[in-house]
């Protein structure tokens, strides 16, 4: 029977990441892989794309991780752990292993949504029993906040500086949690560490899923989005009530909206607190403020209405 | 530790010891300490859940002393701490006072 989903039965599970890694003082990432393995039932081995989370908590000769863990390069976390999947099976089928097990990879946005993009498609064409975890903190923070197609419309990193030429990031963020639903998968979902229920419910669905899963976290990052080191939680919990990062999945290619909020924030509400934002309150800078709402906007009614769709056919 | 030399090095820069991370200390980068009071506390565990470095120490489902060995100092758990009747359980104090 698996643990129920209450902190006080989670709390006595073991912690499969200890502390001593190296990621920044409050750092959203560890939060999510702290709570994905403590949502996990049965054992688990993981495959990590380069990153500040493969960086720090590999730091050789120490690692956090109490897992069969393993690291090859940056485009191809979701490939290594199809390699893995794969031998897996192999073992299986000549009886040299008996227990179940499985799979998980884990990427920043840098390596899924750009540089691991191909070798994901491809894990997830193929069908691999894996699950894949995404901690999207919005762009490249490990090597100095350079911005990814993750990061959103407007947000100032060293690559997409805001000044008076450009006012931050030009182009939207792309929808990598859609892209993932459109390979027809068995499952897709996106959440927040802060929503930890969710999140676990989620990764619990995921592992029992026989094929390829992915789940999109929305990670907070204080170096990057210029925010003081304690909000992380807070940050990504403003996200979902102005529903910047809306908290859904595909179940067999049905859309379910987990949370809809009870009065939905504006936008501003999100990025005011956050330094990467704060030329986007200069005056002459408005209409990217409206822009970004407007995209919001367009995002959630797009997804209440497919979800419509599902509840008229019963 | 001890740095092994290139013939104990395992191949492919395995590490045989799971978290052994655990050995190496990140107190030291703590500019405010996080203090727990008792008192306030309804065991909520949310400081445990969402802590970055498991540096809150819970024993048969309740909440004990801060693993300050660990503890970077970030300030999430009194941040989220919703304390009794308003009063926080966990307050952010600054080191070396």
């Amino acid at each position: 029977m698996s643990t129920p989903l209450r902190l006080k039965e989670l709390s006595k599970k073991e912690d499969l990441l200890t502390g001593g890694h190296r990621l920044c003082s409050g750092c959203g990432a560890p939060i999510i892989v702290r709570q994905v393995l403590l949502a996990a039932e049965v054992p688990v081995v993981a495959a990590n794309a380069t990153g500040c989370l493969e960086v720090s908590t590999s730091i050789f000769p120490y690692t956090a991780w109490k897992i069969p863990w393993i690291h090859s390069a940056f485009e191809n976390a979701a490939a290594t752990i199809s390699g893995v999947e794969a031998m897996y099976k192999a073992l299986k089928r000549k009886g040299k292993i008996d227990r179940k097990i499985k799979f998980i990879a884990f990427g920043g946005d840098g390596g899924t949504y750009d540089i691991g993009f191909q070798s994901l498609s491809g894990a997830m064409e193929r069908g691999h029993d894996i699950v894949y975890i995404c901690y999207d903190n919005g762009a490249y923070m490990n090597t100095g906040i350079q911005r990814s197609s993750a990061t959103p419309l407007g947000a100032n990193t060293t690559t997409s500086p805001a000044g008076s030429v450009i006012p931050g990031k030009l182009q939207p963020r792309k929808n990598l949690t859609k892209i993932m639903a459109a390979h027809g998968i068995p499952y897709v979902a996106q959440t927040t560490p802060a929503h930890w229920r969710d999140l676990m419910t989620k990764v619990r669905k995921a592992l029992d899923v026989d094929g390829p899963a992915f789940i999109n976290v929305l990670a907070s990052c204080n170096r990057g989005w210029r925010t003081p080191t304690n909000t992380t939680i807070q940050d990504t919990k403003l996200a979902v009530e102005t529903c910047y990062w809306p908290l859904y999945e595909y179940e067999n290619g049905r859309l379910k909206i987990n949370y809809k909020p009870k009065e939905k924030k504006p936008i501003v509400e999100f990025l005011k607190t956050q330094g990467r934002f704060k030329h986007l309150f200069s005056p002459g800078n408005e209409h990217i403020l409206e822009k970004i709402q407007e995209l919001v906007d367009a995002e959630w009614e797009a997804l209440l209405r497919e979800e419509s769709l599902y509840s008229e056919e019963g | 530790m001890k740095l092994k030399g290139w013939k104990e090095l395992e191949i492919g820069a395995v590490i045989p010891e799971p978290g052994n991370a655990d050995n190496y200390n990140t107190g030291s980068w703590r500019a405010f300490r996080p203090q727990w009071i008792e008192d306030n506390c309804i065991q909520c565990l949310f400081c445990w859940i969402y802590c970055p470095d498991s540096a809150v120490t819970v024993k048969d489902g309740k909440r004990g002393e801060f693993d300050y060995d660990h503890c970077k100092g970030c300030g999430i758990c009194a941040n989220e701490c919703p304390g009794k009747k308003g009063n926080k359980a966990i307050v952010m104090v600054e080191e070396g006072k």
